[in-house]
């Protein structure tokens, strides 16, 4: 995992004076990494973005409105910056469970079965106690997300840490056998919403739903509290992974899994605890859905969150304030992408394309480095021609 | 697909106790079955179930095969019962693994006599859609085989299986069948190279890269057919495959329409994995492929090109992924949708770890992931009261079981995973 920052070309045996160069300019170094090389990583996934609708068959100035609908329909305007934190809120709350899997060495690929799996626990509680104050209904239905999330991705961390299965492929599984559970659960009489054939569940009541923020402006302003959980969530996972005791065991068997078992650190007991946070996170985005945004549970109503999420954590550099940022840039290509589809023709797939060619670049720094050589220090170019 | 590296003795007293463990919970999965069995196929079903081998309008006709349902279910309760407890007051034994696969699949004999008791049921029709359905997920991990071998991760096989898909239906479309298979591989193979690049020369991580490769094709395929195709339908609407009749074979009861009157997919993919048990395990270069797997820095020091062994076998395996791809385009409905592969390529990866990185094995595995498929298509025919959903999930639950069942006596390549730097 290229999950610490400062360590993009691992050189064994760098000479004195780099050694000196690095000690004395660390910032240089990392300032490449965490912005130049992202920047990069974005303009070069526009472009070739623009190549691909070009390709495809779309005209010039068709391409430059798309783009300028994009920047609208992500920052110009308020309703668009409402719509930018909605779409970013469920990938920040999702992206910071993997990325404290990253961190633990663990890569959860099911951060979307998780999320259907809180959403629906989420929904059940919200529609099936009635007469409560929203000051118990609310916390009692975003409890039962997280908890339902961190229950269902323990099941992985346990087979981990018990048998040795690997997280990717019982992740993947566990992915699939959520979305059956859904159907399942939306055709029983108790869930299914009174009188319709179709799946979908009852609505949430309105003491569990997630307050807007902004409806005094315009009741159009789909904002919801559920950002205020996320800022929470991004300020827990940086305190839990830099200043608590079993962050740092989270960490160190990352890191070093072997030295941290000789330390004395209960390896199995971690893996559950972080596969049981990062699900607990991710029922936590499925939550911030239901009770946010959608009212109620469809088939797939997680809608490809819990992928976009790995992309955000990646993006993130797995640091609990890269991944508010990468989140809100996938937020805004989303929302942005919705009305380049509505005022330029564009279908919004293209986004999916731009997201993978950004993490593409992130994730290969060797590769933006080549690409772009002026933008980065020479220096670093010369020490990476001498790593054997 | 990674095993942290210990001293020798912990290693030993770690895997005699985990042995131990398995085969305790194997013996109380068995048990558990047997119960199972017994109470509910068992205690639950009264009358003969009727399976059809045959139809009458083949040349050579066999005789339905009737079994009586409630004595048939308490027999195979009982066998799992003695094997359940067989494993679990002799835990550690042989045959751990290999009671744990009789006993499921007894258990699901059981569940079909069961579920038939009292109708009829043609098994040599979903026998044949098993191994239709198979193909995919076999061609998924003969893919995931030839690319783990030398030590590369391969995610993006459900990418590469879309990619194959997408391009067998385009260029099937405009230049014919055949051309459709090409192009498939090829883009496969491309993939391939990408991946290999990317992992090989970029040191991107495998997972990572795999991931991307995955959310790229999905978004390219998806942006073209909602942009393009809406359009330009006749571009999306190709020929289909129709299944070759092999002479003599293709006429033998049960057998033949099984394995010899399919379309050139089915045969592709046996001989696929035919060439690529040869090519690893009995020549030079497939030894060579394997020592990079299992330790790169011994097989460099021996002259051996590690990158270039590295890029030929992931490009072969995008190649087979990409053939496998063109299947659902090419050889089901000829025309591609948005997504279409449905997370086929992941279900491969799991059959080349239930099939221990062999390609015969990840066949099997695959067989198997196949058969539940079509058990589940047919079993609504015979209106059981089972949820179809609980039996989607079981092929899923089972893959669970069995990965993590598996772990101790099946190992990944060594290497498996890491970035090999040349010095």
């Amino acid at each position: 995992m290229s999950n610490t920052p400062a360590t993009p070309t691992p050189s064994p045996s760098p000479s004195a004076s780099e050694k000196l160069l690095q000690r004395a300019a660390p910032d240089r170094v990392e300032f490449e990494d965490l912005v130049i090389v992202p920047i990069f990583a974005v303009i070069v996934a526009l472009v070739l973005g623009a190549l691909t609708m070009l390709a495809t068959n779309v005209s010039l100035p068709t391409i430059g409105l798309s783009y300028i609908a994009l920047i609208q329909g992500s920052v110009g305007s308020l309703n668009a910056l409402s719509e930018t934190l909605t779409a970013a809120a469920p990938l920040i709350l999702a992206g910071l469970g993997i990325a404290l899997g990253f961190r633990a060495g663990l890569f959860n690929i099911g951060a979307e079965g998780q999320l259907l799996i809180g959403g629906m626990a989420s929904v059940i509680v919200g529609f099936s106690l009635p007469d409560l104050p929203m000051i118990i209904h609310l916390p009692l239905a975003l409890l039962a997300g997280a908890l339902a999330g961190g229950l269902y991705a323990a099941i992985a961390g346990w087979l981990r840490a018990a048998t040795g299965a690997h997280e990717v492929i019982s992740t993947i599984m566990l992915n699939l056998i959520a979305f059956r559970l859904v159907d399942y659960l939306l055709r029983l009489p108790i869930i299914q919403k009174t009188g319709r054939a179709d799946p979908i569940s009852k609505s949430v009541l309105d003491s569990a739903e997630l307050p807007r923020l902004l409806e005094w402006i315009d009741p159009n302003l789909r904002v919801h509290a559920g950002i205020i959980l996320v800022l929470a969530a991004v300020f827990l996972v940086h305190w839990i992974l830099f200043k608590s005791t079993i962050g740092f065991e989270f960490r160190a068997s990352g890191e070093n899994p072997d030295a941290a078992r000789y330390a004395g650190m209960r390896s199995g007991l971690i893996i559950v605890l972080v596969m049981a946070f990062a699900g607990a996170l991710a029922g936590l985005a499925g939550a911030n859905q239901v009770l946010g945004v959608l009212d109620r549970v469809t088939p797939g109503f997680s809608a490809g969150i819990g992928f976009n999420a790995i992309a955000v954590a990646l993006l993130g550099r797995s640091h609990p304030v890269g991944v508010l940022l990468a989140g809100l840039l996938f937020g805004a290509l989303e929302a942005g992408g919705r009305q380049m589809q509505v005022s330029a023709g564009v279908s919004i797939d293209l986004i999916a394309i731009i997201q993978a060619l950004i993490i593409v670049f992130i994730a290969a720094p060797l590769l933006v480095r080549k690409l772009f050589p002026w933008g980065f220090q020479r220096t670093d170019k010369s020490s990476r021609s001498k790593t054997p | 697909m990674t095993m942290t590296a210990d001293t020798p003795s912990t290693t030993a007293t770690r895997i005699k106790t985990g042995k131990l463990r398995q085969a305790r919970i194997t013996g109380g999965i068995l048990i558990a079955l047997a119960a199972l069995v017994a109470l509910v196929f068992g205690a639950g079903s009264s009358g003969d179930a009727v399976f059809r081998l045959s139809r009458a309008s083949d040349p050579i006709v066999v005789p339905n095969l009737i079994v009586p349902a409630t004595a048939f279910n308490y027999i195979a309760a009982a066998a799992l019962a003695f094997l359940g407890a067989r494993q679990f007051l002799r835990g550690g034994v042989r045959w751990t693994s290999l009671s744990l696969g009789f006993g499921l699949a007894l258990a699901v004999a059981a569940f079909l006599v069961w579920a038939t008791a009292g109708k009829s049921f043609s098994l040599t029709g979903m026998l044949q859609a098993t191994v239709i359905r198979a193909v995919p997920i076999a061609l998924g991990g003969l893919a995931g085989v030839l690319s783990e071998r030398v030590a590369v991760v391969n995610i993006a096989i459900e990418g590469m299986l879309l990619a194959g898909a997408f391009a067998g239906a385009l260029f099937g479309s405009l230049l014919g069948g055949m051309s459709g298979v090409i192009a498939a591989v090829a883009i496969g193979g491309l993939f391939g190279l990408i991946l290999a690049a990317l992992v090989v020369t970029y040191r991107v991580d495998q997972i990572i890269a795999g991931v991307v490769i995955n959310l790229f094709v999905l978004g390219v395929t998806s942006y073209v057919s909602s942009q393009v195709y809406q359009e330009y339908r006749q571009l999306n609407n190709a020929p289909v495959f129709r299944p070759i009749k092999i002479p003599f074979l293709a006429d033998i009861p049960v057998i033949g329409p099984v394995l010899f009157q399919q379309n050139i997919f089915v045969y592709g993919a046996l001989v696929m994995v035919a060439v690529a048990t040869y090519y690893l395990f009995y020549t030079r270069s497939g030894l060579r492929a394997r020592a990079v797997g299992e330790n790169p820095k011994a097989a460099d020091t021996l002259g051996i090109n590690v990158y270039r062994t590295r890029y030929i076998n992931v490009i072969m395996a995008g190649m087979v992924a990409g053939f496998g791809g063109a299947w659902f385009t090419l050889g089901s409905v000829g025309r591609f949708d948005e997504g279409m592969t449905g997370g086929r390529g992941y279900i491969g990866l799991a059959a080349m770890i239930v099939g221990r990185w062999h390609p015969v094995g990840a066949l099997m595995a695959a067989l198997v992931f196949g058969f539940a498929d079509s058990l589940q298509q047919k079993l609504a025919l015979l209106q059981t009261p089972i949820p179809s959903e609980f039996l989607a999930m079981t092929p899923y639950i089972a893959t669970m079981i069995l990965v993590a069942g598996l772990i101790g006596r099946a190992r990944a390549p060594a290497a498996d995973g890491k970035a090999y730097i040349k010095e």
